[in-house]
């Protein structure tokens, strides 16, 4: 409290000083507002004085705010975030964090998310940060605002702000009995404060709200489907569109006659350059129409699938100076002749597609030069910038609102969708919606990359490793560096000419560099006869990642008896994003049949915000990992994806899913970690380990068994 | 050509070209979307409906083909202000993370639940197999299906369907 006061409390007109902060019309904004108490977090060094005083310009307000709070006089509580939601359940995750700092209930948050012209600018929601960064902005931001409510009574009541408590979203002076509601507290007034330095936290080890696991805060929408994802808005006037697809990569448009469709009621044909599109009055006019044009595409020649190992190998980026992505230590030269047990393996992995369920979609409209555009994307800010650089307008003449969206994986960074609706809404005048279908989301989108993974390495006799080479094409310099510890080490990321367009997907190539380490370190293993579990400790001082080992390993029963012949047991682990996590897996193999029956894995991610939520983000995570670790691949030829349907991409399924035990390790003295997308990372190596536990074939792979288990010979 | 959909309890009578399939016709035509399109192809389940009790597949089927049939969608389900035990089930054992395949995991489930009032898990698998989770809750699901069962085996449960 003592802390907040530094930061003078201002009453202030927050609207035009927002306005002039972010020079945006926000229109919704100045709605919302009305008066009431309003709190934001400014970056340190993004404002170096305290807020408000008359006659400042606007470049002394601060630009780099994170997130804001509203409170109003109705007792309402806003939370604005430029995160969004696409199934890593943050909207309430996020809401528990305010509600515990502000002492009030779950239900009385409301929280605006994803919406450019009323959240703050977030760069996007990836990289499993919005937990641990915009969780603690927001209980940074709540806290202040609470400190700040006391004042204001202590104030009133001519009180010391330490002798009031707060509950239930009042404020309460114990030796006088009196109490006010925050709803009171900020009643007929405009109460602005940005908060400079950090306010006192309450510790996860007294959370209430956060770190309990309360029901999705909007999840009765989904169960009656009442929740309107883009693809289910439909505004006033709005066509429907429709592209017609180049018929492969990098084609050029040659010819086309397009009065076909042009003569068809209703409808509009829209042709910039290779863009080529209808818009009409509902879906099945669309595809009429689209069906109806007839295209010429000249296609280069391109790269095919049985050339994509040899070519990222033989092709460095451009970039890979700029990237620079190499680490070393000791002296790996020197230290090969000091290795009893020396071993050479290269692994590789496939390029998959996330599927995101709903395919990408988008709903746009233009009023004058103002452009509105709902879609589901990770990176609202990002595609606000896409958009206003297609047609040429100012990034304050876009509004990009994401409505909670049907999943991502990393998969919905950009806004392809959202550039064609617009493009069509303009040519056609009307607000246009446009939906992928599953054959454009399989092929039009990005893939998470390929890579090749040569992995050298050297132990002593005694299982101490000694030099450890690693060298990563294309798939990503994510998790690269091993967890172990080596003396001598050398480890780089290549970036290569990849042959189709690659992106994000949850946990980056922690996977791949997962697979290939967590596999190598099997195979080193057994060629020095120890046991894997034991091999992986005697190389591990760090604590964390030891403790989730043996957790792991504790709950699986490693070392015990199989129940059978043809069983095998595989462990894997690593350190990602702040989390640690150890993977064991049980596998049992009849003939070519590989079934994955046991899944336990072990995971530490710091203080945890809500458990119940976090051990469906692990096991789905898990069951995700098995569709890249077992059978999902994109084949491609010539510029054409071969699988663009679910028919011929396998995902997994009931049928595919095995018994999963997560053993949770809830650090409460640890900062929160995100969790979305490390406990992706240790099924693939741990079940290609099990494999070889079974049946002595080691697969170097990804995906492990497409076709099932490869006879031993083909092994290579 | 026009047709008669009878969804929810209510007859529709709809002019729309007979090749229009039963899914875009009840998202777009009658704007009940709580029915997703997911693949297109019969692949996903989450377009799946309830007709004369059992799932179908609406992405997959021409309009006429549905016409005169009773359907159900997901927004059929709930009543006033409850929800059905199945969508009960869903939301307490949180048996969704993104929820796009929510409404047709909770549609066959229910239909599920007409044959087999206590399945095991391993008959709750077979028959969910051809409806996708991407985000993979699969685990949760299957508990949200045992948990529906026995809400509704109870004597003063509700027991709609
Ligand atoms: S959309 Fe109908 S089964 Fe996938
Ligand atoms: S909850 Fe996302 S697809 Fe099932």
């Amino acid at each position: 409290m003592a802390r907040a006061a530094d930061s003078e409390l201002q009453q202030h007109n927050a609207v035009s000083r927002l306005h002039a902060a972010f020079s945006l019309p926000r229109r919704g904004f100045f709605k919302l507002m009305g008066s009431g108490l309003f709190v934001c977090l400014a970056r340190p060094g993004a404002f170096s004085q305290e807020s408000g005083k008359a006659g400042r310009g606007r470049h002394e307000l601060p630009t780099t705010i994170d997130s804001w709070l509203h409170i109003g006089d109705d007792g309402e509580i806003t939370a604005f975030t430029g995160k969004v939601e696409v199934g890593q359940n943050v909207r309430t995750s996020l809401a528990q964090q305010v509600a515990e700092e502000l002492r009030v209930p779950l239900a009385s948050i409301k929280m605006v998310m994803g919406d450019t012209e009323l959240t703050p600018y977030d760069m996007g929601t990836f990289g499993s940060r919005t937990t641990p960064q915009m969780g603690l902005e927001l209980r940074k931001v709540a806290a202040s605002a609470r400190s700040l409510l006391i004042e204001t009574a202590a104030r009133n009541w001519q009180a010391q702000p330490t002798d009031l408590v707060v509950a239930h979203a009042t404020v309460h002076d114990p030796k006088s009995g009196r109490a006010i509601s925050y709803a009171e507290l900020v009643r007929a007034q405009k109460l602005t404060k940005v908060i400079l330095d950090d306010p006192p936290l309450t510790p996860a080890s007294q959370w209430k709200m956060a770190g309990s696991s309360p029901l999705k805060v909007n999840g009765r929408d989904f169960v009656t489907g009442a929740h309107k994802y883009t693809s289910d808005l439909t505004i006033s006037g709005m066509l429907y569109g429709k592209i017609i697809r180049p018929s492969a990569f990098s084609a050029k448009l040659a010819s086309c006659d397009t009065s076909p469709a042009e003569t068809l009621p209703g409808v509009t044909v829209v042709r910039e350059g290779d863009f080529l599109g209808v818009a009409a009055r509902d879906e099945i006019s669309a595809q009429r129409a689209a069906a109806a044009i007839r295209t010429q595409w000249e296609v280069p020649g391109q790269i095919s699938e049985r050339d994509l190992f040899s070519r990222l190998r033989a092709t460095p980026s451009q970039s890979q100076s700029e990237s620079g992505d190499e680490h070393v230590t000791g002296a790996i030269d020197e230290a090969r002749a000091q290795a009893a047990k020396t071993i050479a393996r290269t692994y590789t992995v496939a390029y998959i597609a996330h599927v995101p369920l709903e395919p990408r979609a988008a709903v746009a409209e233009w009023k004058q030069d103002f452009l509105t555009v709902w879609t589901g994307t990770q990176r609202p800010f990002a595609v606000r910038q896409e958009l206003a650089e297609a047609f040429h307008i100012a990034e304050t003449s876009v509004r990009v609102i994401v409505p909670d969206t049907g999943s991502a994986y990393g998969g919905k960074h950009s806004g392809e969708a959202a550039v064609e609706a617009a493009r069509l809404a303009k040519g056609a005048g009307r607000p246009v919606k446009l939906v992928w279908t599953r054959e454009e989301e399989f092929t039009w989108a990005y893939f998470r990359p390929a890579g090749v993974i040569d992995v050298k390495s050297g132990a002593q006799a005694d299982g101490g490793l000694v030099f450890w080479e690693f060298d990563n094409y294309n798939s990503g310099p994510a998790a690269m560096l091993t967890p172990y510890e080596v003396p001598h080490q050398r480890i780089a990321f290549h970036p290569a000419d990849a042959p189709l367009r690659q992106g994000s997907y949850r946990s980056l190539a922690a996977a791949a560099n997962h697979f290939a380490r967590e596999s190598h370190m099997d195979e080193l293993a057994h060629e020095l006869g120890m046991d894997p579990l034991k091999f992986r400790l005697k190389n591990l001082t760090n604590q964390r990642l030891r403790a989730a080992f043996m957790a792991a390993a504790d709950k699986f029963g490693w070392g015990r008896e199989k129940s059978s012949s043809g069983r095998g047991f595989g462990v894997a682990g690593g350190i990602e994003k702040g989390g640690y996590i150890a993977t064991c897996a049980e596998v049992s193999v009849n003939r070519e049949q590989v079934r994955v029956v046991r899944v336990v894995e072990a995971f530490d991610c710091g203080a945890v915000v809500n458990p119940e939520e976090l051990s469906s983000q692990i096991s789905g995570a898990i069951v995700q990992g098995l569709g890249g670790a077992l059978f999902e691949a994109i084949h491609f030829e010539n510029g054409r994806i071969l699988n663009p349907h679910l028919s011929s991409y396998r995902v997994p399924r009931f049928s595919d899913l095995p018994g999963i035990e997560v053993v949770v390790l809830d650090r409460k003295d640890q900062p929160p970690a995100g969790a979305g997308e490390t406990p992706l990372t240790g099924i693939a190596p741990a079940v290609a380990n099990a494999i070889f536990d079974a049946t002595r074939i080691r697969l170097r792979s990804m995906p492990l068994i497409p076709n099932g288990l490869p006879a031993a010979g083909a092994n290579p | 050509m026009s047709f008669t959909l009878l969804v929810n309890g209510a007859a529709y009578s709809l002019d729309v070209p007979p090749e229009e399939t039963l899914l875009s016709v009840i998202r777009e035509r009658l704007g009940l979307t709580g029915s997703k399109y997911g693949c297109g192809e019969g692949r996903c389940g989450a377009c799946t409906v309830l007709i004369e009790g059992s799932p179908v597949r609406s992405c997959s089927m021409k309009i006429g083909a549905a016409a005169g049939k009773t359907i159900t969608t997901i927004e059929g389900l709930a009543s006033g202000g409850s929800l059905h035990p199945v969508q009960q089930a869903f939301l307490e054992k949180q048996a969704f993370q993104c929820g796009y395949c929510t409404p047709g995991m909770i549609l066959s489930a229910l239909a599920l639940l007409e044959h087999i009032t206590a399945p095991t898990s391993e008959q709750i698998g077979r028959y969910l197999d051809g409806n996708v989770c991407r985000c993979g809750t699969y685990p949760r699901i299957i508990e949200a299906v045992h948990a529906a069962a026995l809400s509704r085996s109870k004597p003063n449960g509700k027991s709609r369907g």
